[in-house]
């Protein structure tokens, strides 16, 4: 992992969350109040011109810079949980030696663990943590265990997909969703289906490397 | 959508501008990061009341800005929170050494966003968070009751005593009195369109209405047919009085807040029935507060909040105000 592979993620991202982003919004306008989408849009906006100022920035450092631009740029849930997820990546330690899959595992489970934190929220509460804390774990799971990345990529694809689908008969406990009570059950999170669709994008592109 | 727009990704700035050019003898508006100042410094030794929350409910919370209430607010992209950058950036600002204290709606956007500026500033702050908005339940498994319309008395009667020397602890604990004491009820009668959507929100019959709909549109309790005034606001006060349970002759403060759509001629139509019921049920009405405070873009509905006041809070209600929204006394 470095910088430009942040970067060229990002701009991959950025693709798939625009094909998508009416369904967002649908989703989130059921249940929410119509702002995830446009705050994902624009985060990934000031991430991707970021470019010329971090390309060619130690780790460390960029994913700092990532965290500010985000946490200052989006406003939202989504602003402080994404930003709180590159700040703590940034804490992993050993940045500066070569960032291996293990390493980099470990980088995404710190991150979650932190927006685990700072939301208050865990698995069952109809958010972006219930596709997020599962993946993190599988994660876990690989990075001490002896399964071919590749293997591992496709079960977190699958992981991701049938997390956010599974958001779809929950009552919300956090979020604008909660205000709705049972009116929420039988539409998906958008947050869930943003996270997964991001998930999804990085895992294939590993994927077909 | 039809709106006084120029250009959706300067909305906010041009808004900003204009506000700032309007009232340019109270307060002052700082870019990056946004946040809206006294134009004097705060007096030393004073508290600093820090306020804010995603644009769309003006004159919420930089109408508010001036003497005898807030010190700073910081708004957001229209209903989306405002950046921990904001916070930290006001807080330095207006600090004068007593200590800030954050006031903060009940929405996880807001709570964390405000939990991250209070982190990253230095100096000695506290928060206190309001959630007087009796259509959801408050649970200790959920996100709990949201944040509304007594913000506004809050703001009111905590910036008196912070304009009078009250100490950031004693200022703390009158703002959760507040909040403690009152309680919301809001009813929509059409969606609001937030700008950079475009489009309504939420769909809603020409003959149907949202009731404990929450300030950004968010669905509340039920969908219903439209009903008579005196019915709608009797179910609203019922609401507020199962939660509140006021004393028989309490004194209460009444607000009927407009969300922004519904014309000041209705307002004070719902000022009455609510008036008549109160009275049936033996609570006296001895402040009163009618107009558009805390607002969600153009919705048409109104919430009404009841304040059970104490002689603390009525004394504190009625010291001198002057913000762009609320000027008494002075």
């Amino acid at each position: 992992m470095s910088v430009n592979f942040l970067i060229s993620q990002a701009k991959n991202i950025q693709i798939v969350i625009n094909e998508n982003a009416a369904e967002i919004e649908a989703l989130d306008q059921n249940i929410g109040d119509g702002d995830h989408i446009f705050n994902v849009q624009r985060g990934l906006k000031l991430v991707v011109e970021l470019e010329d100022d971090i390309k060619n920035l130690p780790l460390q450092k960029g994913l700092n810079m990532i965290a500010m631009k985000v946490l200052s740029g989006i406003g939202g849930s989504s602003g402080a949980l994404f930003g709180t997820f590159f700040m703590s990546m940034a804490k992993t330690p050993d940045l500066d030696k070569d960032i291996d899959f293990k390493k980099a595992c470990e980088m995404v489970i710190t991150g979650v663990n932190a927006m685990k934190e700072r939301g208050k929220a865990d698995v069952g509460e109809k958010t972006m943590m219930d596709v997020l804390i599962p993946v993190s774990e599988k994660l876990n799971e690989l990075k001490s265990g002896n399964t071919d990345m590749k293997d591992g990529l496709s079960e977190i694809i699958k992981i991701a997909e049938d997390r956010m689908l599974g958001t779809k008969d929950m009552l919300a406990t956090k979020g604008r969703a909660s205000f709705l009570g049972e009116r929420a059950k039988g539409h998906i999170d958008p947050g869930a289906r943003s996270s997964q669709l991001i998930i999804d994008t990085i895992c294939k592109s590993l994927i077909n490397k | 959508m039809k709106k006084f727009i120029n250009n959706v990704d300067d909305f906010l700035k041009e808004s900003l501008n204009g506000f700032g050019k309007a009232h340019s003898d109270i307060i002052k508006v700082n870019f990056e990061p946004n946040f809206i100042s006294r134009k004097t410094k705060t007096k030393e030794g004073k508290v600093s009341l820090i306020s804010g929350g995603g644009s769309g409910h003006e004159p919420m919370h930089g109408g508010f800005v001036g003497h005898g209430m807030l010190d700073a607010a910081c708004p957001g992209f229209v209903f989306s929170a405002p950046t921990p950058d904001q916070m930290q950036a006001a807080a330095e600002h207006v600090d004068s050494g007593a200590g800030v204290l954050f006031i903060v709606k009940n929405y996880s956007g807001d709570i964390m966003n405000f939990q991250m500026g209070a982190e990253m500033y230095s100096g000695k702050n506290d928060s206190i968070i309001t959630n007087d908005d009796v259509a959801v339940e408050d649970s200790t498994f959920t996100t709990g009751r949201r944040g509304v319309a007594a913000t506004v008395l809050v703001e009111k009667i905590v910036g008196s005593l912070a304009e009078n020397g009250g100490s950031l602890e004693e200022c703390k604990r009158l703002g959760e009195k507040v909040n403690k004491n009152s309680g919301t009820m809001g009813v929509a009668f059409t969606s609001c369109t937030v700008p950079a959507a475009g489009k309504p929100t939420f769909d809603i019959g020409n003959d149907e209405m949202e009731f404990g709909v929450g300030i950004h549109g968010e669905p509340g309790r039920k969908r219903e047919k439209i009903q008579p005034s005196k019915t709608i606001v009797n179910n609203m006060l019922e609401a507020i009085l199962d939660d509140l349970k006021p004393q028989k002759n309490e004194k209460t403060l009444l607000f009927i807040n407009g969300m922004g759509g519904t014309p000041l001629t209705e307002l004070y139509l719902v000022y009455d029935d609510a008036c008549e019921i109160l009275k049936s049920k033996g609570i006296e009405i001895t402040r009163s507060l009618v107009g558009n405070y805390c607002t969600s873009l153009e919705m048409q509905g109104a919430s009404i909040t009841l304040l059970k006041c104490d002689e603390e809070i009525l004394k504190k209600w009625d010291s001198p105000v002057h913000t762009a929204a609320m000027r008494w006394g002075m």
